[in-house]
């Protein structure tokens, strides 16, 4: 047979190193010494109450916020202070809890915005749309189609994405951040609001491309039984503290998580 | 029973017709596919060569004549091609509905002694694992689109195209198989077993041999003037008889060019881009497509909607006229020209139908006014009775004399007779063979001579046009004698925009009560306009307001029911509307969306029984399974109604 089939999944080596992350807003400390690793074509969620610090923690990540305290390691680079665009030219790419979409562009262009960090053309050359511009269009264009096939969202390629219904919203926004072609993907609760189908629509693709793209995730989730089915491990937050960490049977049987989510007076 | 030999010297099987095909036009595009956003085609010559490997390395597989092979995904070319594939060993393909549950799925498998499966993709591969160890006969699957399939290491699973590559290894050590295997095979041979979904019972295999498809397809083509040059979008169930016929055989035949759209979401874009000749749609799409149009007048500026008025009242009054070819008055046809250039012709390029040169919808009744709406815009659409046991065409409407109430005239070499009983009966060239395994089925439909019962009443009238007017056993009275159809009721409340879907009860009971499923889409809208505010469909179905609005189309229904002599007395009494959508998934519809009333009538007995008693509610508990089988309960509690009910007009006649 041509496809190898019997490909186990290989999670490798670590890919991204969070070191004693601090970060304090005023008097309000939403990370408090956090650590922890993401291996290659892992993917990890991080869950815990409303408030724990799992947004921020992914802000750091990203570049959008820069800790106070603590190292952040990516593929072996550390880095105290980084903008946005560099980690994004680095291999970083996430979706937003409150979909951060171009709401007057289709769902094709908005996918084409993700593509922007790997067209090497010029400004004056793309607004020619010649030659080795319109190559480099077609190339980025077959790239956008293969994401398109891929989340099934054929049907809504040329609408208008603020015209769209949530659900779609949030797979348009993976889409986007797919086009980067990225090494890890932050996914910011890519499932709150959906319906029980949508839910699972989403697991799928959140499976598929860390499956087919090999892409490395972390995740923010609220339903728990979605981080249990998908995740290859979990770290909990809880008030800006790192309380469990470990597979997700692991996690469940934790007391301080069962804690936590059931609600203990804390001291 | 072929009482017809085919033209002696004509292909008489599929491969044969696609060897000729392939010869005769080479070049030209055979099959289309939207993929990665762009319109792929494949010439006659081509899918020639992808079906010979296709087969070949079927072959090596170890397919042979007889074997049954399951056929199942969305409509695509690939899976279009495998079909001729598997015919040209000799074998016969089993197309299945794609969105069958695993227990449907299960019992045409295990029925139909399936050996082989060419299914499209991940989904459809996931429901035959979870069944296949019930399944003895299932030896092997193949899979057309790999995603998703990386980690599947079961030996018995191929992908397509390495199928195909392994034919071509075969093909080449034996370069004389492929054609003697085409050449083995007559037009009496069995061509394609399709399961029937049935409204009763458990579905049963209908069996077609290449003449009654070949044969009816040239008949079809012959009436309709269908050339090479037509373009068809296949986009309805290949499990379906009249996809067989409108997007195999008359292409096989004709030599036409059959497009596939990217999705299923993506239809009505892929209808625009395609623009088809010859289009077929069950009125359900007509439906839904006028609703869509409706809805965007309404929010049109007022010039536009004086505009669209104005012109579709000319269309009303002589449109049809018109496209029947009728004498109509120079200033009506300069209004109808202007018209034209102003509403219809970009209307119809809206809706993708600006080619259609025809248009067929069956399978249910249409409302009298979409079909002359569209009608009246110029769109050559008519209505056929068709069934799967006379591979499609009973009747047609014929060019120049389409009206809305009748079926149309029998179609080329199909003669239709009404029993005393007043069932319609039917013979010609595409009567099936036989239900697979099911002597005594085959027995009671069709007759030693080859007339086959439909089970439909009706009648011709003295133009021989037929008249269809319910399902024969559906027919019954009410406690005190009055006739009651239900199909018949059931239509006249479909008709209404706002109601999707309608069951009667009557039968044997005091009076008429009913079911009702509002059109989320329609009704939604209309709320929305009325700033009322609604959670989906089960919150909207139980508002006042929405009672209110269906209560009127309900009294409707009563004063169209009191002008009939005969049925004046069964007009609804209570009716009720259901807190969910009658769904294929619980078995309240068939998978062409036909109500199965007696499984309706076991599931919903206390509501039953509550609309024939005083209570003004009914608490209800639901079970309703998703497409992969698991199952959840809803629970609401339904208002009753009492219907406005007309006595006019009956007390007129009395005098």
């Amino acid at each position: 047979m041509a496809q190898d089939m019997t490909k186990p999944r290989n999670i490798g080596d670590v890919l991204l190193n969070v070191e004693n992350i601090s970060i304090a807003f005023g008097g309000v400390k939403a990370l408090d010494g956090v650590s922890f690793d993401v291996r290659e074509h892992e993917i990890l969620a991080i869950i815990g109450p409303n408030g724990a610090g799992k947004s921020s923690m992914l802000n750091c990540i990203n570049g959008f916020y820069h800790p106070q305290d603590g190292i952040i390691t990516f593929k072996g680079t550390p880095r105290q202070r980084m903008q946005t665009h560099e980690a994004a030219a680095q291999g970083i790419a996430r979706t937003f809890q409150n979909i951060a979409l171009f709401k007057g562009m289709s769902t094709l262009d908005n996918i084409m915005t993700g593509r922007n960090l790997k067209m090497k053309k010029n400004l004056l050359w793309q607004a020619l749309y010649f030659g080795p511009a319109l190559t480099e269009e077609l190339e980025h264009r077959a790239k956008v189609e293969e994401i398109i096939d891929f989340l099934e969202i054929e049907a809504i390629r040329k609408t208008p994405v603020g015209k769209l219904p949530y659900g779609l919203q949030k797979r348009v926004e993976l889409g986007r951040a797919l086009a980067a072609e990225p090494d890890l993907l932050l996914l910011d609760e890519p499932m709150a609001g959906m319906n029980h189908e949508e839910k699972e629509d989403m697991c799928r693709y959140i499976l598929d491309v860390n499956d087919e793209f090999g892409a490395t995730i972390v995740l923010i989730e609220h339903d728990m039984s979605v981080v249990m089915d998908i995740s290859d491990r979990v770290v909990v937050l809880d008030y800006g503290r790192k309380i469990a960490a470990g597979t997700p049977d692991e996690v469940r049987a934790n007391q301080d998580v069962i804690d936590a989510y059931l609600g203990v007076s804390h001291d | 029973m072929s009482d017809r030999v085919p033209d002696s010297g004509r292909p008489d099987t599929f491969p044969k017709l696609l060897r000729e095909n392939a010869r005769v036009r080479a070049d030209k595009p055979a099959s289309r596919e939207k993929d990665y956003g762009i319109w792929l085609s494949w010439t006659w010559g081509q899918v020639g060569g992808e079906i010979r490997a296709l087969a070949c390395g079927l072959a090596d597989l170890g397919i042979g004549r007889g074997d049954k092979v399951a056929i199942c995904g969305d409509n695509r070319p690939h899976l279009y091609w495998s079909m001729t594939a598997v015919q040209a060993l000799g074998a016969v393909p089993v197309p299945v509905y794609q969105d069958s549950v695993s227990d449907e799925m299960r019992y045409i498998y295990d029925h139909a002694e399936i050996k082989f499966a060419i299914v499209e993709n991940q989904e459809q591969v996931d429901k035959l694992l979870e069944i296949k160890d019930t399944l003895p006969h299932l030896e092997h699957i193949i899979y057309r689109f790999p995603r998703g399939m990386r980690n599947y290491d079961q030996p018995f699973l191929d992908l397509y195209t390495d199928i195909q590559d392994r034919g071509r290894a075969f093909d080449a050590a034996n370069p004389d198989f492929y054609e003697a295997a085409v050449d083995r095979a007559t037009g009496s041979d069995i061509a394609i077993m399709l399961y029937t979904s049935g409204t009763t019972g458990r579905p049963k295999g209908v069996m077609l041999s290449f003449d009654n498809l070949i044969i009816t397809g040239r008949n079809g083509a012959i009436r309709e003037n269908l050339t090479e040059d037509e373009d068809m979008l296949a986009y309805l169930p290949m499990a379906w008889i009249g996809d067989n016929i409108f997007s195999v055989a008359q292409s096989y035949v004709t030599g036409f060019c059959v497009s596939c759209p990217e999705s299923s979401d993506t239809v009505l874009q892929d209808l625009r881009e395609i623009g088809p000749t010859y289009f077929f749609a069950p009125p359900r799409i007509y439906e839904s497509l006028l609703t869509t149009v409706m809805i965007r007048i309404e929010d049109a500026a007022k010039f536009k909607q004086f505009l669209f008025r104005y012109f579709m009242a000319v269309a009303g009054r002589v449109g049809i006229d018109i496209l029947d070819g009728k004498t109509v008055a120079v200033a009506e046809r300069v209004r109808y020209w202007f018209g034209n250039l102003l509403i219809y012709a970009p209307l119809k390029n809206v809706l993708g139908l600006s080619k259609v040169r025809v248009g067929y919808t069956a399978g249910e009744a249409i409302g009298p006014d979409i079909f002359t709406f569209y009608r009246s815009l110029g769109l050559n659409l008519k209505q056929m009775y068709a069934s799967t046991e006379a591979s499609v065409f009973i009747t047609i409407h014929p060019d120049g004399d389409v009206r809305p109430e009748t079926s149309g005239t029998p179609a080329i070499d199909v003669e239709v007779k009404v029993e005393d009983d007043g069932e319609v009966m039917f013979r010609g060239p595409g009567v099936f063979q036989a239900y697979f395994k099911d002597e005594a089925a085959t027995h009671g439909t069709k007759t030693d001579d080859g007339w086959v019962h439909t089970g439909d009443a009706g009648y011709l009238d003295s133009e021989g046009h037929l008249h269809i007017i319910d399902r024969a056993k559906d027919v019954g009275k009410l406690n005190d004698g009055t006739l009651f159809a239900p199909k018949f009721i059931e239509n006249k409340l479909k008709f209404f925009p706002h109601i999707k879907e309608a069951v009667a009860f009557g039968n044997d009971r005091g009076y008429v009560a009913a079911f009702i499923n509002i059109d989320l889409e329609s009704v939604g809208n209309w709320a929305e306009r009325r700033n009322m505010a609604y959670m989906g469909y089960t919150d909207l179905a139980g508002l006042d307001a929405v009672y209110d609005l269906i209560s009127d189309c309900v009294a409707q229904v009563n004063r169209d029911l009191a002008a009939d002599e005969k049925l004046h007395g069964s007009q609804i009494r209570r009716f009720l509307i259901l807190h969910k959508e009658l769904d294929a998934d619980d078995g309240e519809l068939t998978r062409t969306r036909k109500v199965r009333r007696s499984a309706i009538a076991d599931k919903y007995t206390d509501l039953i029984n509550a609309l024939y008693s005083d209570t003004d509610h009914c608490a209800v508990e639901a079970e309703v399974t998703f497409e992969d089988g698991r199952t959840d309960i809803i629970n609401a509690d339904l208002k009753i109604r009492e219907a406005v009910r007309i006595a006019g007009i009956q007390a007129e006649a009395a005098e």
